[in-house]
């Protein structure tokens, strides 16, 4: 069901944890659906230093997590703000298709935290215009019908 | 060789060697048609009434009220269909509950779908019905109550013989889906008052692909599967010979030994759940504490996922299910945990683990000695518990 990569990343996840005093704090999704990412970002002169997540849901959604913080650390705000879910999915050699949501949460996060930092710092990105933190992801849809 | 443990006997059983033995020749020496004139055909005709016969007896039914089907979901959509079209003209109400197997909910939605009015009956936190909100739910159009035995998920256990009164006082037609309580309950068909009843063999160590419906004689019902006249007319379709052998022999053997197993699959249950309430915090039982499967565990571990969990658990050889949305694809997690009233963060969090005839003891020490670790982990991960830890 899930690529060697994605159970590596959900075995030995990257970047568990909090930062204490970090510049920006984000998280996405809901108990409802059953995975909620909460993203810790360190932002020093433009370039995300350090990165931390804790995850609640299924094992794609720890590995998407823990692989997406892989993929903007030491990275530009901006470069992060560009990270697609397509990219994360790619990394860990793809996802089911039912889970490919886990994997637009995982982008979700990375611009929820940064948001935040935005607006904490009175910062503008114009990848971030017309974003709506409040307004992700109540309805994504897991792709397939109910089991029978 | 990595251990192995299978926790997952409510989905299915292995087949029994017995019963596989005895299933063997059907296949190619004794092939015959049971519909044909001549011995190849005869032999099997009498090798289906032999099976029909031991399971009629394990139920106290009549050899003849025993029809069988492709599976137990083909035996709940008879039952449900099969009396909706034999008493539309009697009415189009049918009473069930919010927490039936999907193959009694889907057959129910769409006879809501075609003109059928359907109440779903609650259940209260330990998964049972009330007695008096049935009553209060019968109309004189209702036509049929069908009411599971014994839930697949959370394992509780239906006052059946009660049901059955209140169904005979109405004269309404009772349907209960007996797959997961068969060979695990003693069943006698009379004394509980039960008019249709759905089983199936590979719960109870036997062949996947087969399955009966019970019918007391006299109940009115149309058959839904058109074509031959097997199974007196009521199910047509070349017999599954082989299976309906094995279906035999398992029965057969469940029936002998019922007590037994009941009692060690009893003294395991009760062992695995004090076991892991005992060595993990914030985890709770669902169903009843004693009206349920003397096989079924269900827990629900706060603060983490079901499928993240059932994969941490297959990583060390433990094979069982969950109730999570993520383990079915679909938005909510199980409609029978939402039904007992717990929240979606929590009911994503359950884990059933159901015992059979080939679990040892040593398998349930291993469960209890493997899972605090892997909980312990998935929750220092987890947004949600360090509110707990802090909270403290």
């Amino acid at each position: 069901m899930y690529s060697d990569k994605v159970m590596d990343h959900f075995t030995n996840p990257r970047n568990v944890g909090e930062i204490e005093n970090a510049d920006a704090v984000g998280q996405v999704g809901n108990v409802k659906c059953g995975d909620i990412m909460k993203m810790y970002l360190k932002i020093d002169n433009e370039v995300i230093v350090d990165v931390k997540f804790k995850t609640f849901g299924c094992g794609s959604a720890i590995a998407t997590s823990s692989m997406a913080t892989e993929m903007i650390k030491g990275k530009t705000v901006k470069e992060a703000l560009n990270l697609s879910n397509r990219a994360v999915a790619e990394a860990l050699d793809g996802l089911p298709p039912v889970k490919m949501h886990c994997s637009v949460l995982a982008e979700q996060a990375v611009k929820s935290a940064i948001y935040d930092y935005a607006q904490k710092n009175n910062l503008h990105y114009e990848e971030l215009d017309g974003y709506n933190p409040n307004e992700e992801d109540d309805h994504h849809d897991h792709g397939v019908e109910e089991e029978d | 060789m990595k251990k192995r443990v299978y926790l997952d006997y409510s989905a299915t059983t292995p087949m029994k060697k017995e019963v596989l033995d005895e299933m063997l020749p059907f296949f190619n020496v004794q092939f015959g048609n049971p519909s044909s004139i001549h011995c190849f055909g005869r032999e099997n005709k009498s090798a289906i009434d032999k099976s029909r016969g031991i399971i009629a007896k394990t139920l106290n039914a009549r050899t003849e009220e025993i029809f069988f089907t492709g599976g137990g979901s083909e035996a709940d959509n008879w039952a449900i269909k099969g009396v909706a079209s034999a008493l539309k003209d009697k009415g189009k109400h049918i009473i069930t509950t919010k927490i039936e197997h999907h193959a009694v909910l889907h057959t129910c939605e769409y006879l809501e779908k075609n003109g059928y009015e359907v109440t779903y009956l609650n259940v209260d936190q330990y998964g049972l019905i009330d007695l008096e909100e049935l009553k209060a739910a019968i109309r004189p159009d209702t036509i049929l109550i069908s009411i599971m035995f014994a839930n697949n998920e959370i394992g509780t256990i239906q006052p059946i013989k009660e049901i059955g009164v209140i169904a005979k006082e109405n004269n309404i037609i009772f349907h209960t889906d007996a797959v997961q309580a068969y060979g695990n309950v003693v069943i006698d068909v009379n004394e509980l008052g039960i008019d249709l009843m759905s089983l199936s063999a590979h719960k109870i160590y036997g062949p996947k692909g087969i399955g009966l419906l019970y019918i007391r004689k006299g109940t009115k019902i149309q058959p839904i599967i058109h074509g031959g006249a097997q199974e007196r007319r009521r199910r047509a379709g070349t017999e599954n010979v082989p299976a309906i052998v094995g279906f035999g022999k398992a029965s057969e053997i469940a029936s002998e030994g019922i007590e037994d197993h009941i009692s060690k699959l009893t003294y395991l249950r009760d062992r695995l759940i004090n076991g892991l309430t005992e060595k993990i915090p914030y985890v709770f039982l669902n169903g009843h504490p004693t009206k349920r499967l003397p096989g079924n565990v269900n827990i629900c571990i706060q603060y983490i996922e079901g499928e993240s969990l059932l994969l941490s658990l297959d990583m060390v050889g433990i094979a069982c299910s969950s109730g999570s949305a993520c383990t079915s694809g679909s938005l909510d997690p199980s409609h029978v945990l939402m039904a007992i009233g717990l929240t979606h963060e929590v009911a994503h969090g359950s884990l059933r683990l159901t015992i059979g005839d080939y679990t040892s003891e040593d398998d349930i020490d291993y469960v209890i000695e493997q899972l605090p670790p892997i909980v312990e982990r998935l929750r220092q991960m987890s947004p949600l518990y360090e509110k707990v830890k802090g909270g403290n």
